[in-house]
């Protein structure tokens, strides 16, 4: 089973959620993806050894000058104008080449061929309680995270796992989503604020569109009003657990500590919040008629 | 839009974070109101450049004066009479958007790049590309001044388009109206709408939250900043949670010559004043999150135009 | 010997318009017979790539060379591969700006303006973290 954990906003407490389920849960079982490859910490709070690593590629044109007879039909079928003709030569703009082989494919004189051009780093390594760890790691100044993510959950048998956890860079953009493809169920953290309810709308609106199943878990319950809840509610997204504000565990986390490290007494929560997953996902528990509406916003 | 330079006494502050959740937000509104009320009156304009989750709109009170769509990039759509079945677009797709449903084939509109060749590729010319309304930008009137803002739609591509747009509509309007200062609430991380947001800026404020990774988020920041030549303001938000982490953040500081423009203790004023849509120096002038943040604001404009 | 400047509308009376990319019309002037034509940039709302777009639009034209103010990293390669050559100006209209290229005023552009627009990867610069 793939869990993913999530949120619109970012701050909301993706990390802790994501990296106590997987030390709750079955440690040895477990295969840990920490898929915000812009700004990845999980490593911080489960420090892995990490010791195998490979390059994530995208695979860009080079053109045989010899061949090209200057057609300007890969330039013509360039959605992101990376390979130009300008006066009677082929150009091509590394930085802007989305790696889709387009060019290459439609190339008459089969003048084009790919190589591969560096954008990020995969590592993994196991934990010392036994979760299988893997990253990914986007090169300062590329910007397209999804080639990396893509690779991260291909990786190295990450099906081979009973349980996958995938922690989920924040917002709902394309890295968001494809972090979220394939996964069973998404967990969706949120805050009790004006931002963590604006941004929740968003993420559920995504997850819904996607047609995953989806819950809610309340991170820093009682610092704000109990907004949240009603949209969940009248949304039909369960509330699965509720962590209260507790400065001691900010300043834990703030230590890179895993919460169920810190503070034990969370594991049986943990525990059940995987217990109504696998009830939600396999269908035992029927789920709200509510959710059956649209969501509205 | 005329070509002129922008009056060299307006200024442009980007608020910046690395990671998100630091506080940029509220803590750009605060600037943002601390700028309304100061003397001399201070004219600004707001733009909100975290197009992928807006809520400066939240504590600003905004009336939306205008609305706009925006077109982003485009995806395949197979028409299932034309489609023979062949597959061969799922055979050149890069990006696993096409699979087979009882022998037709379609395209997954989130995971499709929008790239064509499949498109190019079909031998019954059984697809074709479809322009994508990617979100939506507006134009408000908000309590501290006004704001552009837009709404990306989920799952878009963030190329950075959306961002310099809104920027670019604060700017011009900075221009037209003679307002002294441009306030972006930037995105977090350092891609795309990061640069985006922080190109031209004349300061940027980075607000850092101490932690194990807080350094580390900051130095990312910091490169991205100094490589787009760049000043840059730190101002450390709840502070008081960490303080070995703090340290480590004045140490990187001084090592590269950055000011620090404030610290900001954790405050429940701050959240407070969320839930009532306004930010915490406008809830609660005297909590210690808005004397804070006042004299970062002090900081601010003296460095922006030399005086305090 | 054609020359193009980057413009905001049709015509020698239209505003001029300084960013090269994704300016919304190029105004396209022959020193020699005096001809004028207009036409829309068609890298103007390009989420990605309008540099490159631009400068192949403006290659398929004929172009000598090009008056804008700020030319990308990608546009400028484009350009200078394909031996146009590129000037900086400011003013207020086409008409102003190309004037000035007539008197020999306007700086040539020898090196490109910060990055790339936005859609496309950057120039690598390291590994993350």
């Amino acid at each position: 089973m793939i869990i993913a954990v999530a949120s619109g906003k970012g701050g909301t407490g993706k990390t802790t959620i994501a990296t106590s389920l997987a030390r709750a849960v079955s440690p040895a079982q477990t295969v840990f993806l920490d898929c915000d490859v812009e700004a990845p910490n999980a490593h911080l709070f489960l420090e892995p050894a990490l010791s195998l690593r490979q390059e994530v590629s995208l695979l860009i044109p080079q053109v045989d000058n010899k061949r090209c007879t200057a057609c300007g039909k890969c330039a013509e079928v360039c959605q992101y104008h990376a390979i130009v003709l300008l006066a009677g030569e082929t150009l091509v703009f590394p930085e802007l080449c989305h790696g889709c082989g387009s060019c290459a494919l439609n190339c008459p004189e089969n003048a084009i061929s790919e190589v591969p051009d560096a954008i990020g780093v995969l590592e993994s390594g196991p934990t010392s309680c036994g979760i299988k760890f893997a990253r990914g790691v986007l090169n300062v100044g590329e910007p397209m995270a999804v080639p990396v993510i893509r690779q991260l959950k291909n990786w190295l048998g990450a099906h081979n796992q009973p349980l996958t956890i995938r922690d989920v860079p924040p917002g709902t953009s394309c890295p968001v989503v494809e972090s979220l493809l394939g996964a069973d169920f998404t967990i969706l953290v949120t805050e009790p604020t004006p931002f963590g309810l604006h941004d929740l709308k968003l993420a559920a609106r995504l997850v819904k569109q996607l047609n995953q199943s989806a819950g809610v878990v309340i991170n820093r319950d009682g610092i704000g009003d109990n907004r949240v809840e009603e949209f969940c509610r009248e949304a039909g997204l369960p509330v699965m657990m509720r962590i209260r504000f507790d400065r001691r565990i900010a300043e834990a986390l703030a230590q890179g500590k895993t919460l169920v490290e810190t503070f034990p007494e969370f594991l049986p929560q943990f525990r059940e919040l995987y217990s109504q997953i696998l009830e939600l996902v396999s269908g035992t528990r029927k789920v709200d008629s509510r959710a059956q509406i649209e969501l509205n916003f | 839009m005329a070509l002129r330079e922008m009056d060299p006494k307006t200024k442009q502050l980007v608020i910046l974070s690395g990671k998100g959740g630091t506080g940029k937000t509220c803590v750009a509104a605060a600037l943002a109101h601390l700028a309304s009320i100061s003397e001399p009156p201070l004219k600004a304009v707001l733009a909100d450049a975290d197009v992928d989750a807006a809520n400066l709109e939240l504590i600003s009170k905004p009336r939306r004066l205008d609305c706009q769509p925006f077109y982003g990039g485009q995806t395949a759509v197979i028409e299932p009479n034309l489609c023979s079945g062949c597959g061969l677009c799922s055979a050149v797709c890069r990006f696993d958007a096409i699979s087979s449903n009882n022998g037709a084939f379609q395209v997954n509109p989130f995971a499709c790049d929008g790239c064509a060749a499949c498109f190019f590729q079909c031998p019954e010319n059984a697809i074709k590309m479809q322009a994508q309304t990617a979100g939506e930008w507006f134009q408000s009137e908000s309590q501290f001044g006004p704001l552009f803002h837009a709404e990306l739609t989920p799952a878009q591509e963030n190329s950075g388009k959306l961002v310099t747009l809104i920027k670019q509509q604060a700017r011009l309007l900075a221009m037209d109206e003679s307002r002294e200062l441009v306030i972006v609430d930037g995105p977090p991380g350092i891609g795309c709408p990061v640069i985006s947001a922080a190109s031209g800026a004349d300061y940027a404020l980075i607000v850092t939250e101490p932690s194990r990774s807080g350094a580390a988020d900051l130095s990312r920041v910091l490169k991205t900043t100094a490589h787009f030549g760049i000043n840059a303001l730190v101002c450390i938000n709840k502070a008081g949670l960490f303080p070995p982490g703090e340290i480590e953040i004045e140490t990187l500081c001084r090592e590269q010559d950055i000011p620090i423009a404030g610290r900001i203790p954790f405050d429940p004023a701050v959240v407070e004043g969320m839930t009532q849509a306004v930010p915490v120096t406008v809830y609660a002038p005297q909590s210690p999150a808005s004397v804070a943040i006042r004299a970062v604001w002090s900081r601010i404009r003296n460095i922006l135009w030399g005086y305090s | 010997m054609k020359l193009a400047v980057s413009a905001n509308g049709p015509g020698l009376d239209a505003q001029f318009n300084e960013r090269f990319g994704r300016c919304s019309w190029f105004v396209f002037s022959d020193n020699e017979t005096g001809e004028v034509a207009s036409f829309p940039n068609p890298a103007s709302n390009s989420s990605g790539g309008a540099g490159t777009q631009a400068s192949q639009f403006i290659v398929g034209q004929g172009v000598h060379a090009v008056i804008s103010g700020r030319i990308g990293p990608n546009a400028y390669r484009a350009l200078k591969s394909a031996g146009i050559d590129m000037y900086c100006a400011s003013g207020n209209l086409v008409s102003e700006v190309l004037g000035k290229y007539a008197a020999g005023l306007l700086e040539p552009i020898s090196e490109p303006d910060g990055y790339g627009g936005g859609g496309g990867r950057r120039h690598r610069r390291g590994s993350g973290l």
